[in-house]
């Protein structure tokens, strides 16, 4: 017997990162624009998924994938009564969805009929963010209540972003929250981060957020 | 709370480059980790031994290989090595910085032992 050292430098997501590829050029083939939904749970990602579909049903075509870590419709019931495509992957408990599970959720999706395709990621501000999935986009919902110190906690998830919503604005006045401070760790953390306040509850801020999203759709269906 | 999945990741690339330079057992597992990666070291090790039990890389030693966080202030364009998340550029104090590095986490090698080759 004898022990070698055999050299592998090759990185340990690098099956996730391939298939997160594979998606991500399949969506841009068939000219679909594609995000990445993250957040806490409760932050009101599916209220802002639904108040998002409302604005822009009259435009454009837009498929949900709801990752869920229990065997639950709840939310793409709520997709589907909106009279969108939307299916559910259950991730058997899993903190996050992964590449794979995004690619099956393509499969079921008619994507020649869409858009836009938003995959609401299972409610959790770490693992989500160490996968890539192969949307084009990664978005977070974060929420007043939440408190402003999140990006100074899970400095990860706001790396590696492209779109900041803060939702629950209508709440500001009656919770601790200092917007100055949040927006200084996103500062830090992601210098100049395309960032939109917004309200689901009384639909304050979500003008400007269709606005730019309408705007990201049209282009990337004439460049792609 | 994801390592689970990671470790499984590690064993299925471990076996497959082992499998690529026939080897019969798996020692040791080398791996780069940087310090801005989520992963805590402490729960791979405990994964690994329930991952790996049924596999030539049971029993294989995990050795993680720390690296630190470097950071580029894109103010006044220093360089520094950070011990916490969200620290300022020591020099000019700026807010606005860029990752160098800090972000590893690949397999590095492995070290394998294989039946002596036959002399024909």
């Amino acid at each position: 017997m004898s022990a070698i050292r055999v050299p592998v430098v090759e990185k340990i997501f690098s099956t996730n990162d391939r298939i997160a590829n594979q998606n991500r050029q399949t969506l841009t083939d068939k000219k679909v624009l594609a995000i990445n939904l993250m957040a806490s749970p409760g932050a009101g990602k599916t209220s802002f998924i639904l108040s998002t579909i409302n604005r822009l049903q009259d435009q454009f075509r837009i498929g949900v994938i709801e990752g869920d870590t229990a065997p639950v419709t709840i939310d793409s019931d709520k997709i589907i009564s909106a009279g969108m495509p939307a299916v559910q992957i259950n991730t058997g408990g899993d903190c996050h969805l992964d590449a794979s599970m995004m690619s099956d959720g393509l499969d079921s999706l008619p994507l020649k009929d869409l858009d836009l395709v938003i995959v609401e990621n299972v409610g959790n501000l770490i693992c989500p963010a160490a996968w890539d999935l192969g949307t084009h986009f990664n978005l977070l919902v974060a929420s007043v209540p939440e408190g402003d110190d999140k990006p100074y906690k899970y400095p990860n998830i706001y790396r590696g972003l492209e779109i900041l919503i803060i939702n629950k604005t209508d709440l500001q006045p009656y919770v601790e929250f200092k917007m100055d401070y949040f927006r200084q760790g996103v500062e830090m953390l992601n210098p100049g981060l395309v960032t939109f306040p917004v309200s689901c509850r009384t639909g304050e801020g979500m003008d400007a957020w269709i606005e730019w999203l309408s705007k990201k759709i049209i282009d990337f269906k004439k460049r792609s | 709370m994801h390592e689970l999945s990671v470790t499984e990741s590690l064993l299925k690339l471990a076996l497959s480059h082992a499998s690529q330079a026939k080897a019969t057992k798996v020692t040791a597992i080398n791996i780069v980790i940087g310090r801005l990666a989520s992963i805590v070291d402490d729960s791979v090790q405990f994964y690994w031994d329930f991952v790996s039990e049924d596999s030539i890389c049971a029993g294989a030693k995990l050795n993680f290989e720390r690296r630190p966080a470097v950071l580029h202030c894109t103010d006044c364009s220093t360089d520094f090595t950070i011990e916490q998340d969200m620290t300022p550029c020591p020099k000019c104090g700026g807010m606005h910085t860029a990752i160098i590095s800090g972000e590893e986490f690949y397999l590095d090698s492995i070290e394998i032992e294989k039946e002596a080759e036959k002399i024909s």
